[in-house]
């Protein structure tokens, strides 16, 4: 998300920086770009024009003391992440639980936001901290959806409470209810309670969405929304904020390219802050919603803080320490470690998905390089070394031409690829040896595919190059090819 | 608010100020039509001499509109069959329905579909309907194989010389290539035994300019023949609709207005690009 607002970011930021001082024609141009982005990004027109006029009183009226800084450029930027920090809603806000068990959810939104889905996530997120949350549904309007919430329940491994079987049957109301006395009864301490969707004007929904509001008193109501809205967020949201009132907000298909502007709008115009972020349709891909590092994407500098995070998540502790460990005695790097810190990656998901939240990724040239990206040449290399013996993945050098065969039939792959793969990894053991030895990365190489380094060793993560595409020149080994 | 028409009163006292230009693209960036395209209408509008100003900005409206057919096709001694795409939510199974609702109420025989495997409950979703309608719905497995849900079901409705199949999908989006490369999937085995007639793709009509690129992307990738431009019921003036034709030239050839069966109507430029800049 918010691709394309950053790459126009970025350019404009780019132009700017080429000049030393920055005159107050300059900062008009770059304010109209900037705008432009904004609404290009569906930010709501109000917001995109509240939002330049605040950074223009910032910046026009202190030009001068800009401009004696020692980076003027870096000045304007800076003031322009800040102020979308703001909007987005400054520091990051969690679930407040009720004092008293259990803590109510209500969900709320247009219809195809993604309630339900959300439901589910919601319910595993919650679990996953130990929580005992149960599933109320309240949509009894659109057809089966009480069938999707039960499947989804089931597939989180958390109950649905579903008395009514919907399409049109039942008291949405009536079912909140006794869902929460059944929750109480139950000693749940988590009550999520999914609605049907809604429209802003529907009058009459809407009065049903505050019914069945008072009939819970939920600690929180969640407004679900799809960020690929357009410029009728404001109106929904500020019907929603009027109707049933919320307390956060909650973004979904933030994995397409959406820009993502609501996300400034509703904060903005409602002043209820993003609290989680829906990434893809497994029940996983659900996150906690963070400003600065949104605004920093915004911004193109890239979201260090969550690709650490997840590469965290990925490796297990241990043979991250393990790794960490061999890396820094010295021991040599096998092909056995590089296969966990490949099955590592796999964990993390999508290698371009992580690496867009590098810094400058989002910039045209790498944008390029990361869409060039071939995915499933991990998996590839993965069967590769799957097909290997252990005393070969210890000791590649023992690879003959004939092992080579072998193992290129075993993993279904040409024995072109497996040369490649092995000089890639010799490679890759000279660059490790090297940086260990305090030389850093060669000029112009890049590591391959799951050659990234563990976490902690040697550099952050934001210091290492994308992958490049294996080059197969000049390889003795071919040879083995032939024979 | 009624601003249009406060401003064409203005231009007819030949007073309308650069304000109340600006007023007016503002409008119409807020309908979704985008930036550019609106400051271009504006442009474009100012120009124009002696006309009243909601007769001259409709004109330029007009040439924006795909020029393309924006009937249903219907071919006239084989199955036609329709397959309807697009991202998660947007609408797609309850059109299916309206559509054959539609198509059922004018004297067709109509099978649905449930090649959305994929999301929890979507194929008893459709089943529902087809029950209130009372038209057979081909299924398959939860989680099945798509395409050849696709498959039996072009095949019973040849075998039972059905007028219309009407093909739902998974909702996905537009970035991940994986699921994209499924749908021509879908298409490249049902036309080993039928073509498909009509590819649909459902756009829900609250979309902001995200909805170029979908339209763009699903029409690179499957041979898009129109639009079904979903919950104009909304607050939503639906300007993206309007901003995608221009953009792929593809007709929007229906719009949903609702979330019953009879909530689908057949596009009406001259209603929408009213409402477009009325209010
Ligand atoms: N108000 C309104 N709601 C609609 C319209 N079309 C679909 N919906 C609702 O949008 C939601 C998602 O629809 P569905 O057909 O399941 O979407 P799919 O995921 O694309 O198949 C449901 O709640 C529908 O009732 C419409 O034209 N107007
Ligand atoms: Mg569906």
């Amino acid at each position: 998300m918010f691709d394309s607002l950053s790459s126009k970011f970025s350019s404009a930021f780019a132009s700017l920086r080429k000049k030393g001082r920055i005159k107050s024609g300059d900062l008009t141009e770059i304010l109209d770009e900037i705008r432009l982005a904004l609404l290009d990004s569906d930010v709501a027109l109000e917001v995109a024009d509240s939002f330049i006029e605040r950074i223009n009183a910032r910046t026009a009226n202190s030009l001068d003391e800009i401009n004696r800084g020692i980076n003027p450029s870096q000045a304007v930027f800076d003031i322009v992440h800040e102020e979308l920090v703001a909007i987005l809603g400054g520091t990051a806000r969690r679930i407040r639980y009720a004092k008293v068990a259990p803590t109510v959810i209500l969900l709320t939104g247009l219809q195809g936001a993604g309630k339900t889905s959300l439901a589910g996530k919601l319910a595993k997120y919650l679990k996953d901290q130990g929580n005992t949350p149960i599933l109320v549904a309240s949509d009894l309007q659109r057809p089966n959806a009480v069938t999707q919430l039960q499947v989804v329940g089931e597939s989180v491994g958390v109950p649905v409470f579903a008395p009514e079987p919907g399409n049109g049957i039942g008291d949405p109301v009536k079912v909140a209810k006794s869902g929460l006395a059944f929750a109480k009864d139950k000693q749940h301490n988590i009550v999520i309670v999914d609605t049907a969707g809604r429209l802003g004007v529907d009058a009459e929904l809407m009065a049903q969405a505050r019914n069945i509001r008072d009939a819970v008193n939920p600690d929180e109501v969640l407004f679900v929304v799809d960020a690929m809205i357009g410029q009728d967020a404001v109106k929904t949201a500020q019907a929603f904020l009027d109707g049933v009132g919320f307390d956060a907000v909650v973004l979904t298909k933030l994995d397409g390219d959406a820009r993502g502007g609501a996300a400034l709008s509703i904060t903005e115009i409602t002043g209820r802050p993003i609290m989680f972020a829906a990434t893809g349709e497994k029940v996983g891909d659900f996150d906690l919603f963070y400003p600065d590092r949104m605004a920093s994407r915004i911004l193109g500098l890239g979201d260090v803080q969550t690709l650490a995070e997840q590469a965290k998540k990925a490796f297990d502790g241990e043979s991250a320490a393990k790794l960490e460990e061999k890396f820094a005695s010295g021991d040599s790097f096998t092909l056995d470690d590089f296969l966990s810190q490949l099955e590592a990656m796999k964990k993390m998901g999508s290698m371009t998905k992580l690496l867009g939240m590098l810094p400058g990724m989002n910039s045209g040239a790498m944008k390029k390089q990361l869409d060039n990206f071939d995915e499933s040449e991990l998996v590839r290399t993965q069967a590769i070394v799957q097909s290997m013996t252990p005393a070969e993945r210890t000791d590649p050098k023992i690879l003959n031409g004939s092992r080579r065969v072998r193992i290129a039939h075993g993993s279904g792959r040409q024995v072109s690829e497996v040369n490649s793969l092995v000089e890639r990894f010799t490679q890759a053991q000279k660059v490790m040896k090297q940086m260990r030895n305090g030389g850093g990365l060669p000029a112009g190489m890049a590591l391959p595919p799951g050659m990234a380094l563990p976490p902690g060793a040697g550099k952050a993560p934001g210091g290492q190059k994308p992958p490049k595409k294996k080059s197969r020149s000049g390889n003795p080994a071919k040879r083995a090819a032939s024979s | 608010m009624a601003l249009f028409s406060k401003l064409f009163a203005k231009i007819r006292s030949g007073s309308l100020s650069s304000q109340d230009w600006l007023e007016l693209e503002r409008s119409l960036i807020e309908s979704d039509l985008g930036a550019r395209s609106a400051h271009e209408v504006i442009e474009l509008a100012k120009k124009v001499k002696g006309e009243s100003l909601e007769d001259s900005v409709t004109e330029i409206l007009e040439t924006w509109l795909s020029a393309q057919d924006r009937t249903i096709a219907n071919a006239p001694d084989r199955t036609t069959t329709i397959l309807v795409v697009g991202v998660n939510g947007t609408g797609k199974t309850t059109s299916v329905a309206k559509l054959a609702q539609l198509l059922h109420s004018r004297g067709s025989s109509v099978m649905v579909a449930a090649a959305d495997t994929f999301r929890a409950a979507a194929i008893e979703q459709l089943q529902t309907w087809g029950g209130r309608i009372g038209i057979p719905v081909v299924a398959g497995k939860a989680q099945g194989d798509p395409a050849s849900v696709a498959f039996d079901a072009i095949s019973q409705a040849i075998s039972s010389n059905s007028n219309y199949l009407i093909i739902d999908t998974a909702g996905r989006l537009h970035t991940k290539s994986g699921l994209m490369d499924e749908l021509e999937k879908i298409r490249r085995v049902v036309e080993k035994i039928s073509p498909i007639d009509e590819v649909l793709l459902v756009v829900d009509a609250t979309t902001g300019q995200n909805g170029i690129t979908q339209a763009k992307t699903f029409a690179e990738k499957l041979h898009v023949t129109g639009l079904i431009a979903t919950k104009m019921d909304g607050s939503t003036k639906g300007g993206i609709a309007l901003a995608i034709e221009r953009e792929t030239g593809l007709p929007v050839k229906f719009v949903g207005t609702g979330e019953g069966i009879g909530d689908l109507q057949v596009f009406d430029s001259k209603r929408y690009l009213h409402g477009l800049i009325s209010d």
